[in-house]
């Protein structure tokens, strides 16, 4: 490695961003030095300042202190710390390496999140003499948080515990078992000392028994690649490039997907369409540019476009929305309060926003949902946030470049938050709420039981009414205060004027929610039984809702088996062309991910399903 | 230069210089959409040649909606400045060249007040003057965060104080593409388009794209001397020798260019930037090590850096 490169490798090599993360003095810095010197990206003049200073600020007695590379700042040097992101760059035949060196201290954690915004994979250190700490798993949470899907542990001050291989296999069990529930793609660990540089970029002698990769060789070959190009394609226009009166073009980066010359787009808040009639680069026109190129698209037609609009293809749109649920990490000194403005940036877009309610802080080290009322400096908070304008509110965790933003306090212009939109919200906007003296906590007081939603979806003829009517008539003789909503009953008054096309569908779905709401409010258990075939409408009733008072029972049953079933002759009806837009047939229907009960009805009573609902009832302390 | 000619070469770039060339295009554009009053810092090397090669690249086919500023302490090589002169002629861009008049008048220079006071007054003041001068609110220059310790450190987008003072500790945190660009009036930002670049990568791009290099940067035989284990270019007749020093001719290039007393040469026989590219890929020294600037102490950069220098 030390040796130069064939031209014919350099040409091939590719870029790896990744972060190093651990607590303070399990040696990150240390680790990077390690790979810089032993990678021959070290130079000869910085390795002898190194020299010079370890016998002034080095912690390692005659050996250089190799961490001194990279902590560049005096104060950095004189305390023994990282207190920022250190950027270092090295390449080996195989790949260059773009490493964001993080610190370890838990009130620079903002900086740690700044490393992984962009990083594809983590390095998370443990120090092999105390294994998995808190701060391990904040940084291993913050890194699942911003999007990095492969992890490498490294376990490292090997040296000190004898290369004993079953204090690395515990030290390995404990991460996996924590790191099990942050959907990783990959988590791969290595016993390593970066002191003597012990399977560092050379296997050891020291561990004849790690069969897996030595660190740089695992980080010279795992795939991480995003498939953004596969993704829908997004272009913020950054740029609107007017030369002179006969050039007009949209200047940009792609953010994900693909776009050839001749293919339609619309600018997604207005909803205007055109065709792409070039793609220019100072290198010539490209018949066609993805994700990662930065291009200046011309358009067939003169539709209004500025800086902070984004293209898209008509048949991949995101959806626009002014309110979203978002993980927000709050990284200033002024903590973030639910009702304050901020200036966000989502693309190349500014506008103002504020958090509505905090749904829950996150407690990083155990996982846990908490409770808040505000978001102080290195907090997580699930929040739902108001913004001033429809934005493309593209899930982070679908489309890593479109579903971030920034806040940014209006009064400082320090960068406060990084959010990463879950999903849009839709909400009425500028309606103020009356307040009323008797609320829901006092009619749960007087009723004694607490409100909820049971939420019944799956297609027609999969048993949603069936098993509703029985779990209502159990409850009804615990003494429960029950009400059901039906879909069918509700079309013959409240939605009569609704159809079955989708934005009827929608619409039926969002008066059905309110009024569960408002019966919930009333403090009873509503039974809903809804076809409520698209999840962002069951996920919109859900978000109506407070914590806990809602649950989705998917009543699953093969379309084979309803058809069989046809208990209403709809599916004959449809199947002759009689009836439009029926779900299953020409409609579709997008299943539950992860609804709280999951009734498969093929071949078992209607009795034994509502029997499972009512067990989880009772499991969950809703039921007696 | 006709404006429609396309610039680059149409030869494919390795897939890790084209994102690094995106990326830069980006931030380019991201300062003119996103400032009043910006301006490029075209030093006339290497780094600033890559730097405006994105910037014809990014408003293609228009020009750079701003000018350049060279800040001249008027101790540059003199090929520097006949770089200087043609590149922005060649490419029909506004070129500003300042000079601290009062640091002439009061006799400042690197050979008779040393490299520290030289590098405060005609360098640091400098540009501020210029920036200030113009109302300039955004400022891209053409550091790396390769080339020095405090550098790695630097962000992208860099907010100055209205003193255009820069504070270590308080930076704001830079996540993904979403670059903070508001500021207060009176405040100013450095924004770094080849902040991810290696020196390595800044040659490899000069070589892929054809980019014209002052020739400085090409092994010939040169006057020279040998001072502080570098060899120091005796450009014109202002060098005082020492006692004994006597020019010698030998086969030097630079690996940096500044005023040209400051700037160690190191030998070689790369006279082409083909040779250039194999040198350093063997290469066992930072390129900073020529630069007589920076080794007064460690932490030089850092204080330079607080105090306003780029």
């Amino acid at each position: 490695m030390t040796d130069a490169p064939p031209p014919a490798a350099e040409q091939r090599r590719g870029l790896l961003r990744f972060i190093t993360c651990g607590s303070v003095d399990d040696g990150k810095s240390t680790l990077i030095g390690r790979l810089l010197r032993d990678g021959g990206f070290a130079f000869e003049d910085q390795l002898r300042a190194v020299e010079r200073d370890s016998r002034r600020h080095g912690t390692t007695g005659e050996e250089p202190d190799l961490a001194l590379l990279l902590d560049g700042l005096e104060a950095e040097r004189q305390q023994g710390i990282t207190i920022d992101v250190a950027h270092r760059f090295f390449a080996t035949p195989r790949r260059s390496f773009i490493v964001a060196d993080t610190p370890g201290h838990e009130q620079y954690t903002r900086n740690m999140a700044t490393g992984a915004s962009t990083a594809s994979l983590a390095v998370v250190l443990l120090d092999a003499r105390k294994g998995v700490l808190a701060q391990t798993k904040r940084h291993t949470a913050i890194c699942s948080l911003l999007g990095v899907r492969d992890v490498l542990v490294a376990v490292n001050k090997m040296d000190l515990m004898g290369f004993d291989r079953a204090v690395f296999e515990r030290i390995a069990g404990d991460y996996a078992a924590f790191a099990g529930r942050l959907g990783f793609r990959s988590v791969v660990p290595v016993p390593i000392s970066a002191r003597f540089g012990d399977n560092v970029a050379a296997r050891s002698g020291n561990t004849p028994w790690h069969r897996g990769p030595t660190l740089l060789e695992h980080l010279e070959t795992v795939d991480v690649e995003g498939d953004t190009a596969g993704k829908p394609f997004r272009f913020p226009v950054q740029w609107v490039n007017r030369p002179g009166p006969d050039f007009r073009g949209f200047s940009g980066t792609v953010a994900s997907g693909r776009i050839a010359a001749g293919d339609r787009v619309v600018a997604a808040a207005s909803g205007k369409a055109a065709r792409v009639a070039r793609i220019v680069t100072a290198d010539g026109d490209l018949p066609a540019a993805e994700a990662g190129d930065a291009v200046t698209l011309t358009l067939d037609d003169e539709i209004d476009i500025s800086r902070g609009d984004v293209l898209v293809r008509p048949e991949a749109r995101p959806e626009m929305a002014d309110q979203f649920a978002a993980h927000l990490l709050w990284m200033d000194e002024e903590p973030m309060l639910p009702g304050r403005d901020y200036a966000m940036r989502i693309g190349h877009l500014w506008t103002r926003a504020s958090v509505t309610s905090i749904r829950h802080r996150l407690d990083v080290d155990t996982l846990e949902e908490l409770a808040a009322r505000r978001l102080g400096m290195n907090e997580i908070g699930f929040c739902n946030l108001s913004a001033g304008q429809r934005v493309p509110a593209d899930a982070y965790a679908a489309n890593r470049a479109t579903g971030a933003f920034i806040l940014v306090d209006r009064f400082t212009n320090r960068t406060a938050g990084a959010g990463m939109i879950a999903f849009p919200l839709r909400r009425a906007a500028n309606i103020h709420r009356e307040s009323f003296l008797v609320d829901k906590a006092a009619r749960a007081g007087l009723t004694g039981q607490r409100p909820l939603v049971l939420w019944f979806t799956g297609l027609s003829g999969s048993g949603k009414s069936t098993v509703a009517k029985l779990v209502e008539r159990a409850l009804h003789r615990d003494g429960r205060l029950t009400y059901s909503l039906d879909g069918d009953n509700l079309r013959h008054g409240l939605n009569k004027d609704l159809g079955f096309t989708d934005a009827d569908r929608v619409e039926n779905i969002r008066r059905a929610g309110e009024v569960a709401k408002l019966f919930a409010d009333a403090g009873l258990v509503v039974l809903c039984s809804f076809i409520s075939p698209f999840r962002a409408e069951r996920r919109a009733v859900r978000d109506l809702l407070d914590s806990g008072e809602f649950a989705e029972v998917f009543v699953d049953a093969p379309i084979a088996e309803c058809v069989r079933r046809d208990p209403k002759g709809l599916y004959a009806k449809a199947r002759a062309g009689k009836l439009a837009n029926f779900t299953g047939i020409d409609s579709p229907y997008e299943p539950p991910e992860a609804p709280e009960l999951h009734l498969r009805t093929e071949g078992r009573a209607p009795e034994e399903s509502a029997a499972e609902v009512l067990e989880w009832l009772r499991g969950s302390g809703l039921a007696p | 230069m006709s404006v429609m000619r396309p610039l680059g070469s149409s030869r494919r770039l390795p897939p890790h210089l084209a994102r690094l060339e995106s990326e830069g295009v980006s931030i380019i554009r991201e300062v003119a959409a996103a400032f009043r009053r910006p301006v490029m810092l075209y030093s006339i090397g290497k780094d600033s040649g890559v730097m405006l090669h994105l910037a014809m690249k990014a408003f293609f086919p228009g020009k750079p909606p701003f000018p350049l500023l060279h800040v001249d302490t008027t101790w540059k090589f003199r090929e520097m400045v006949a770089f200087r002169d043609e590149t922005a002629r060649r490419l029909g861009l506004e070129l500003i060249v300042h000079t601290n008049r009062d640091g002439l008048r009061r006799g400042v220079s690197p050979v008779s007040s040393g490299s520290a006071l030289h590098t405060q007054v005609m360098k640091t003041e400098a540009l501020k003057q210029a920036l200030d001068l113009h109302g300039f609110d955004a400022a891209l220059g053409g550091a790396r965060r390769d080339e020095e310790k405090s550098r790695a450190k630097e962000r992208i987008f860099s907010v100055r104080a209205a003193g255009h003072g820069w504070d270590p500790r308080d930076q704001r945190p830079e996540l993904w593409d979403l670059f903070n660009t508001r500021i207060k009036p009176g405040e100013s930002v450095r924004a770094f388009p080849l902040s991810n670049w290696t020196e390595r990568d800044v040659w490899d791009y000069v070589l892929a794209e054809g980019i014209p290099v002052v020739p400085l940067y090409l092994a010939e035989p040169r006057p020279v001397v040998r001072r502080s284990g570098a060899w120091i270019m005796v450009d014109d007749g202002r060098l005082p020798l020492e006692p004994g020093e006597r020019p010698e001719m030998r086969s030097v290039r630079f690996r940096t260019l500044g005023c040209y007393p400051l700037s160690g040469a190191v030998e070689s026989d790369a006279g082409t930037v083909e040779a250039v590219v194999a040198e350093m890929r063997a290469a066992r020294t930072s390129e900073r090590q020529g630069r007589l600037i920076d080794s007064d102490e460690d932490a030089s950069m850092e204080r330079k850096k607080r105090e306003g220098y780029f």
